[in-house]
Formats: C-alpha cells, sequence, structure tokens
C-alpha cells in the first residue's frame, strides 16, 4: 500500500458535530468549494466532493438529500436533483457534470479534507 | 371526399373522433353547427348548476380542429338540403356541396301545446344557452316548476334546487320515471325525492298557465288544483330533429326520425343519420350510448369498413338528486314467462327487482332504486347470457353476516364483454391497456376512455383492472421507492398507528438501505402531519428538501426567497413599510405573488436569521411558501367594504389561514374564499373554496391550478363557518391518510374509487366512522402550532447552519447580481465569467 505522500495536505475544516448527521456542509479548500458529507448507517464515514452543480450553475451540491441509489451512496442536488455518487463524484444522470472528489476522513472529532 | 356533418352535438363529434382514429388523409369535413359553441357533454349538464363552466363541459380535446381537414362553423343552421344537387344551404345564404352527408342534429325539446307556454320565464332544458337564461331567472325566483318527471326531468330538478328554489315536479304519468322503472320503484323514488325537498305531483294535467298570484305564473290542472310558481320548465320528452330530411324528402320513421339501416344509411344512399334524429326499426334512441355506436358504424362504413348498428342495450344507471337509480333490459317483464323477484326497505328506500326468463336461467332485466352497486354485474349477467345461480334472489337480497352475495367473477365475461358503453371498450382493451402498465384508475381512462362518459362502468372497470394486475402478478405497486415496499398510504397507516416518530425507526422497521430523495421528504412530511414536531430538529432536518431545510424557497443561483404570512392578503400600512424596510436593508428583490403576498429575493443562506429576525419583530411569521402545505387563502374584500358581498370573506379566509397554517400535505394546497357569486377569490380553482351565499357558505374542493387546472366541486352548501370548518379538518386531514406522494387534491379525487360520491360519503356521511378521528388529528396539528422561523432563530444550534462554508465568513463568489427595473437579479453564467466586481455588493453577517 502506497504511502500518501500529501499528508500535509490533509486540513481540519470542521468538528464533526457541526454536520447534522446524514447531511452536508461546504468548506472552503484551498480556494475551491467542497461538499463534505456525513453518512451515519451505523458507522460513521466522511465523503468530500466538489460542490458546483454545473445542471444549474449553482454551488449548491452540500445542500442536497443523502440517500442510496442500489449500491451506490448519493447525494441529490437541490436544484434539479441530479444524483451525484459520494466516493466517486459521478453525476449519474449527466456523467459530463461529473464533480472531482476529496479524500475526507474523521479523527480527533474532526472532519479533515486531502487534496 | 367531400362530407358535410349537420350538427355538432355529442354523438357529431363521437362521429368526428371516430374519422380521426381511422388514417383517411382524402377526407375534407366540414361540420355546421347551429349553436353557438362547439360540442359539449349534455348528459351532464346539470352540473353546470354545480359549478361547472361551459368549458368544462366541452368534449372537444385542444387542439382537435387544428389538424386541417376537419373545418367547423359554429352559428351555421342549415336551412335546406338538395340531394339531387348534393348540396346544403346555410342560414346565411352559403352553398356548401358534399359527396357524403351526415344528420347529426339531435332532438329538440316537446313543449306540451299549453296555452300560456309562450310566456317569459318558460323555459325548456337542453342547451347552455337554456341553462344561462334559467340561471338568469333562477336569481329573481322563489318556485320552480318542472313539467315531466322522465330522466331528464329529474336533472333539471336537480338544477333548480341548486339554485335554492322551492322545487316542483309534475309529471302526467302516475309515477316518476315511466318508461324505466317500476311501480314499486317509482314509489321509493318520490319517497327519497320528497325528503330532498322536492314536492312530486303525480297524474298532473296541465291544462293552462296563465298570471299567478304568489307566483310569476300559475299552472291549471284539469283535476281543478293550481300551482303557482316564477319559473317553469318543460322536461316533457324529446322529439328528433327530422325537419330538414322531411323537407328533402328522406324516408322518416313511423314515430319520426330519419329512418336508418343497420349501416346508418337514410333512404338516400350518400345521407347518413345518427343520434337522437336517426330511427332504426322504427326506434328512436334518447341515450348517448346508441349515438356513440351509430357514430362509430357510420363512420366505419363511410371508410369502406363493414360495420352495423343493430340496436341498442337501454339499461342505464344514474345519480338523480343523490338517489341511484338503474334499470337494466326489460324492468317491466314484457318477456312472455317472465318472472320477477322484489325486494323493497322502506326504512332504508331501497328496491331491488330482477326479471328472469321463464326457464329460470337468465336475467332478463332488473330495476334498482337507492342502491345500484350491483348493476355491473346484473348487467354483464344479462348481455351475455350468463346462467343464473341456483337461487337468483340472493342477487338482490341484503348480505348476511357471514355470507357472501354470489359474485360475478370478473373472469365469467368474455374478452368482447362491453364494459363501457358509452365510448365501447371491452374487457379485452382494458386488460390490454393494463398490461401495458395502466394500474390506476386515471391511467385506463386517459388511455381506454372507459368510464369517461356516464361513470356508469367505473366500479366494473376497477374489477377488471384488479382481477387483470393480480393475474399478471402484478402487485398493485405504489411502492414509495427501493427503500420502502409500501404506498404512501400505507406508511402513513404504519406511522400513525405504530406510533412510530423518526425516520431512522421506520427505516429500521420496515425500510431497507439509507433512504433516498423521494422517500426522507415524503415521510417527513407523514411525521409532521402526524406528530408536528419542529421540521429541524437534527432527526428531522436530514430529511428535509432544501426549501424545508432553510425556511426559503431556493432559486437557480441559490439564493433564497422568503415569504412572510400575510394571511387572507391583509397586511397593515406599518406591516408592508417594515417589510419594504428589510428589503431595502438587505438589498432584496420585491414581488407580490400570486397568492397576494410579498416575496422577498436573493437572500444568502447565512442572511435568512437577520432577515427572520427582523420581519418576527414586525409581527410577521413564516408563510411555508416553501413547504408542501398551506400556501395561501386567497380572498375577496368580502361585505365589509364591496357592495355586493354577502358574506364576510375577509375575516372568514383569515381564520381558516390562521388555523391551517402549518399543516404538511401531500402537496400544497390553496384555499379561496368569495363573498358572493361573482367570485374574485377564484375559490373554484383551488383545493379548498368558499363561496358566501345569502344561505351560508358553499364548501367546494378539489380545484388545482398547475399544468392541468382544474376546477373544484360543490362538496356541500348553505354550512354555517363551523361546519364549513369540520367539513374541511376532515377533507385535509382524509387527504393526508390516504393521497400518493405530491398528489395533488384534483388527481387524488380522480383515483379515489366512488370520486365525489366518495368524498360525501366520508366527509359529510362519515361512512367510514373515522371523523372523529380525523378532526382530533388535524386539532393536534393546529394545537401544537409554532412558527418554524422563530423556532430557527432562538435555537442556536439551528441557526448556526445557516451559512454557506463551515469553515469561513467568506460568501459564495457564485452569487452575483445585476441591475433589473431598478432592482437586482441574478447574473447569468455568461455574465458571471465576465463580471470580476459584483455590480452590488453582498453584505455580510
Amino acid at each position: 500500500m502506497q504511502r500518501d505522500l500529501h499528508i500535509d495536505t490533509w486540513t481540519a475544516v470542521c468538528n464533526l458535530d457541526e454536520i447534522v448527521p446524514n447531511t452536508g456542509v461546504c468548506a472552503l479548500f484551498n480556494g475551491e468549494q467542497v461538499a463534505i458529507f456525513h453518512v451515519d448507517d451505523g458507522a460513521q464515514q466522511v465523503y468530500a466532493i466538489g460542490n458546483y452543480d454545473a445542471n444549474s450553475g449553482a454551488s449548491v451540491i452540500s445542500r442536497g438529500l443523502v440517500g442510496s441509489l442500489g449500491e451506490r451512496i448519493v447525494v441529490a442536488s437541490p436544484i434539479y436533483k441530479h444524483h451525484f455518487d459520494l466516493r466517486t463524484g459521478e453525476c449519474i444522470e449527466a456523467p459530463e457534470h461529473s464533480v472531482g472528489t476529496f479524500r475526507a476522513r474523521i479523527a480527533e472529532g474532526k472532519v479533515w479534507v486531502g487534496a | 371526399m367531400k362530407i358535410i356533418v349537420i350538427g355538432h352535438g355529442m354523438v357529431g363529434h363521437k362521429f368526428l373522433e371516430t374519422l380521426g382514429a381511422i388514417d383517411a388523409p382524402h377526407l375534407a369535413v366540414t361540420v355546421l353547427c347551429e349553436e353557438p359553441r362547439p360540442a359539449y357533454d349534455r348528459v351532464h349538464l346539470s352540473e353546470f348548476f354545480a359549478g361547472k363552466s361551459a368549458d368544462d363541459l366541452s368534449l372537444v380535446a385542444p387542439g382537435f380542429f387544428d389538424k386541417g381537414n376537419v373545418l367547423l362553423k359554429l352559428n351555421a343552421k342549415v336551412v335546406a338540403a338538395d340531394r339531387a344537387a348534393k348540396t346544403v344551404t346555410v342560414g346565411d345564404g352559403e352553398v356548401l356541396g358534399y359527396d357524403k352527408l351526415v344528420f347529426a342534429t339531435g332532438s329538440y325539446p316537446f313543449v306540451p301545446p299549453l296555452p300560456g307556454k309562450e310566456r317569459t320565464d318558460c323555459f325548456v332544458y337542453r342547451t347552455i344557452e337554456d341553462l344561462e337564461a334559467m340561471l338568469e331567472c333562477g336569481q329573481r325566483s322563489k318556485t320552480g316548476v318542472v313539467i315531466g318527471g322522465g330522466l331528464l326531468g329529474l336533472e333539471c330538478a336537480k338544477a333548480l334546487r341548486d339554485m335554492h328554489l322551492a322545487t316542483h315536479v309534475v309529471e302526467f304519468a302516475p309515477r316518476l320515471m315511466a318508461v324505466q322503472v317500476d311501480d314499486g320503484g317509482a314509489r321509493v323514488l318520490r319517497k327519497k325525492i320528497e325528503e330532498l325537498g322536492v314536492t312530486v305531483h303525480t297524474q298532473k294535467n296541465t291544462l293552462e298557465i296563465v298570471d299567478g298570484e304568489d307566483g310569476t305564473h300559475r299552472m291549471r290542472f284539469a283535476d281543478g288544483s293550481h300551482l303557482d310558481a316564477d319559473m317553469i320548465v318543460f322536461s316533457a320528452g324529446i322529439r328528433p330533429r327530422d325537419e330538414l330530411a322531411r323537407a328533402c324528402g328522406l324516408t322518416l320513421g313511423a314515430r319520426g326520425g330519419i329512418a336508418i339501416d343497420d349501416s346508418c344509411l337514410s333512404s338516400d344512399p350518400d345521407v347518413y343519420a345518427i343520434g337522437e334524429c336517426a330511427a332504426w326499426n322504427g326506434q328512436v334512441f334518447g341515450l348517448v350510448a346508441p349515438g356513440y355506436d351509430m357514430a362509430r358504424t357510420a363512420a366505419r362504413h363511410l371508410t369502406g369498413s363493414a360495420a352495423t348498428f343493430t340496436g341498442a342495450d337501454m339499461s342505464t344507471k344514474l345519480k338523480l338528486m343523490g338517489v341511484d337509480v338503474a334499470s337494466i333490459g326489460d324492468a317491466h317483464a314484457i318477456t312472455e314467462g317472465a318472472r320477477s323477484y322484489q325486494f323493497t326497505d322502506e326504512r332504508k328506500q331501497i328496491y331491488k327487482k330482477i326479471v328472469v326468463s321463464s326457464c329460470g336461467k337468465y336475467l332478463l332485466g332488473s330495476v334498482l332504486v337507492g342502491d345500484a352497486a350491483e348493476y355491473g354485474t346484473l348487467l354483464q349477467m344479462m348481455l351475455n347470457r350468463i346462467e343464473l345461480p341456483e337461487s337468483p334472489e340472493f342477487l338482490i337480497l341484503p348480505q348476511l353476516e357471514g355470507n357472501a352475495r354470489p359474485a360475478l367473477g370478473v373472469d365469467a365475461l368474455p374478452d368482447s364483454a362491453q364494459i363501457c358503453s358509452c365510448n365501447d371498450v371491452s374487457k379485452g382493451t382494458i386488460c390490454a391497456a393494463v398490461c401495458a402498465g395502466a394500474v390506476t384508475i386515471g391511467a385506463l381512462k386517459s388511455c381506454t376512455s372507459a368510464g369517461t362518459s356516464c361513470g356508469g362502468c367505473v366500479a366494473l372497470v376497477t374489477q377488471v383492472m384488479k382481477t387483470e394486475m393480480k393475474k399478471q402478478g402484478l402487485a398493485v405497486n405504489n411502492h414509495l421507492c427501493e427503500h420502502f415496499a409500501y404506498s404512501r398510504q400505507e406508511l402513513h397507516h404504519l406511522v400513525r398507528v405504530g406510533k412510530v416518530k423518526t425516520f431512522p425507526e421506520l427505516l429500521e422497521q420496515h425500510g431497507t438501505g439509507l433512504g433516498c430523495d423521494v422517500c426522507k421528504p415524503a415521510v417527513a412530511s407523514i411525521l409532521a402531519s402526524t406528530w408536528n414536531d419542529f421540521v429541524l430538529t437534527p432527526v428531522h432536518a436530514a430529511l428535509q428538501d432544501t426549501n424545508d431545510y432553510f425556511l426559503g424557497n431556493i432559486q437557480k443561483d441559490g439564493t433564497y426567497s422568503v415569504v412572510p404570512r400575510m394571511p387572507g392578503g391583509e397586511v397593515t400600512a406599518d406591516g408592508l413599510i417594515a417589510v419594504g424596510m428589510v428589503a431595502k436593508k438587505f438589498g432584496l428583490y420585491t414581488k407580490i405573488t400570486g397568492g397576494a403576498r410579498v416575496d422577498l429575493f436573493g437572500a444568502r443562506v447565512d442572511q435568512l436569521p437577520l432577515i427572520w429576525e427582523e420581519l418576527i419583530a414586525a409581527g410577521f411569521e413564516s408563510g411555508h411558501a416553501y413547504g408542501k402545505s398551506l400556501r395561501t387563502v386567497k380572498s375577496c374584500v368580502g361585505s365589509t367594504w364591496c357592495r355586493y358581498g354577502v358574506g364576510d370573506s375577509m375575516t372568514f379566509a383569515i381564520a381558516l389561514e390562521n388555523r391551517y397554517k402549518g399543516l404538511r400535505t401531500p402537496h400544497k394546497i390553496k384555499f379561496g374564499v368569495s363573498g358572493c357569486t361573482r367570485e374574485c377569490a377564484e375559490a373554484q380553482g383551488k383545493d379548498v373554496g368558499l363561496i358566501a351565499t345569502e344561505k351560508g357558505w358553499n364548501l367546494y374542493v378539489c380545484g388545482n391550478g398547475g399544468m392541468k387546472p382544474r376546477h373544484a366541486e360543490l362538496l356541500a352548501t348553505d354550512l354555517d363557518e363551523d361546519t364549513a370548518v369540520r367539513y374541511i379538518d376532515r377533507f385535509l386531514m382524509f387527504y393526508v391518510r390516504t393521497a400518493d406522494r405530491l398528489q395533488r387534491t384534483s388527481v387524488w379525487r380522480d383515483n379515489l374509487e366512488g370520486g365525489l360520491d366518495y368524498l360525501k360519503q366520508v366527509v359529510i356521511d362519515d361512512k367510514l366512522k373515522i371523523a372523529a378521528e380525523l378532526e382530533a388529528d388535524l386539532q393536534h396539528v393546529v394545537d401544537t402550532y409554532s412558527c418554524e422561523w422563530k423556532n430557527a432563530v432562538t435555537d442556536p444550534e439551528t441557526r448556526k447552519r445557516f451559512r454557506h462554508f463551515v469553515n469561513s465568513n467568506q460568501a459564495d463568489q457564485n452569487v452575483v447580481f445585476m441591475p433589473e427595473r431598478g432592482q437586482i437579479r441574478p447574473a447569468t453564467v455568461e455574465e458571471r465569467a465576465r463580471v470580476t466586481i459584483p455590480i452590488v455588493l453582498a453584505r455580510s453577517a
């Protein structure tokens, strides 16, 4: 398993309890808007993807409803309900509008985002 | 080929529709319509008085006449036909040539030759113009009389009652509906009608109409008695409009009507006749279903197919003044050797008779009054000669505890069995539609037209649908989504009865997976309407769509709009000033909404709590413009100020809006309250509408705007406010309990088995015995109401969520405004790319 060479680019963006469970928040990370989701289905997991919904031109993906579609964990952008895969950033209905992903983890009660 | 159709009534239009469905581009059709409007539903004419407009009754699909090969001329009465020259002459002198001619001239109302029949304020009951004249006269009348106690006469009596007149029916024969109903049935029918406030006079021979003392007219009868009335309507039968045919030499039937053969051809091989103007085997048919059959036959024959009309079954089921009446086949047991079974229940006012063949095996006819639930079954048994059970009397006797009524399995019907006679839809057609995916009554109505004319077959269509679905192994699948194998109605039940308070609980007990953007908001709504917790407590907040999460309406750029509640549209000068000051302070775009309140646009997420604080300080509350909930109660100013108002619509509207604000519903709901019949609040376009009359409030339900606007329907009349509120409580909670996700009240009502009648039974008659529960559930929501904005601003944990970045106070650079008409608007994506400094600086929190 390769070592993470950019370990110093992990940034704590907020406390975990600042995110209502199973919702998202938006963080400013290296000048970019990142949508961070806290999924709590027994296990705690955080995901981070781009916040810009190109289907509408609004930076709002963090405000969408989280859920599952088959095996995928997704968020539905609030404007037109396009679904974005939290693991891959893929926009299911319009793959050309897929977003980037960021590493995210929980440590010491905080949420960390890495490039 | 040039075709001219004389007449554009229901049957004339059915002819055009059938032609249209047969792809025959070489036909050029001209339709000459005497009336000033295209074909409308004359069968449901009485609904005109219950609030339906002429447009609502139109039978013409939008765009029907735009295709180019059918030309409709209105106000075009044909005055002569020349069969040698093959031309017709229109009243304005125009002469048109034809290759084929179709008479669809219908019938005229027969008026007995009484002295005085020409007096003003005497009417016939056939056209919209007749009804408009009746409506006008009704407003200045106290008493109304219908001459003729047949089918149409009783419909007309209902119309007079809907106009709040003291109503009388005068019938020459010894009983009402003498053709369809026998003595026993007529007795029950009369009693029921009299209980509804209509006075029935049978065996009354009217001699003349003269000036009255207690009314405009006095009717003098042969037995020496008299009756005074302000308005008289003749409904004494119909006669075929065959005068044109007679003049141009066509053969007529023995009792009138244009004689036709099995192809609907007259004595001239280029001339057809269909509908009430035609006589087949000497018989004229006064029902629409045979007329439709003739229309289809003529259209097919004209385009070269084999098609025959071989008479029609005159069975009919209808609701007269709320009374079910049905007549099948040989209702009077005229057939040689026929024997009858009769059942009368004078307490419940039910009469049922079946006429059985001499061998005892086949059903020949039936009369049902007061309860016609068996109509569909009995009709199919008669038409398909299905063998009767050993003791046929049990078909009409009341079911005893534990005994099932011998049912006609829909399986016993052949695929060719005609289920909907008005539109000629067979069992096979319905089953095919179900297999192709039409698995609701609404969908079947759309794709097969079954049940869309008289409505009498809907119960049987439902049975066929369910049986076929079962056969196909299709569970009635209105599962909410992949996470819950239940319909919304079932989930609501599980929540309520199981006292489930949260989504995780529900998911664990009855669902799978993580949930999604379909089920989370749906469940949020169910939880809210049942328990009414604050929607933004953390466990509920995660379920909310962004609008309900931030208590505003998200706009295309990620900003939100803010709508404070202004019940009834009323607001003080100070209130307006306060809202204006908030708009200026935060640089918001302002607009008045269709719901008569102020909307403020351009608020960033972090500005929302600040805006609300100022609005709350000025006395405002959340307007729930963001929720699937009560939006507004639109109102006119009413009797307080308006010279025409007969009711205080303003006060009632405000009371209603304050009562139901905060209630979450399967889809948004809007009310309207009008202080008089001029209806300035457009209550008839609302989910709940109230219109004031001198006697109280008339309550309308299930109207909707949106993509498919629909008028509301009259649920009850002359209500005092308390009763109106009770009915609305029940209606709303019944909707909350049983509707599908995002189903508006109009669609919900269309898919209710039993439709409006069923709704009346549940809400007014409490047929399901749940009225008290429904009222209590609604009262709970009322009692636990609190303003969501207030809750959000005063709870620090909730308030913290109102920021764009969790880790910065920077604003969203993507939100850029441009100026327009003295206000702001969101910049387009292109404009944002160009602008480096925003024109209007967003103020920071």
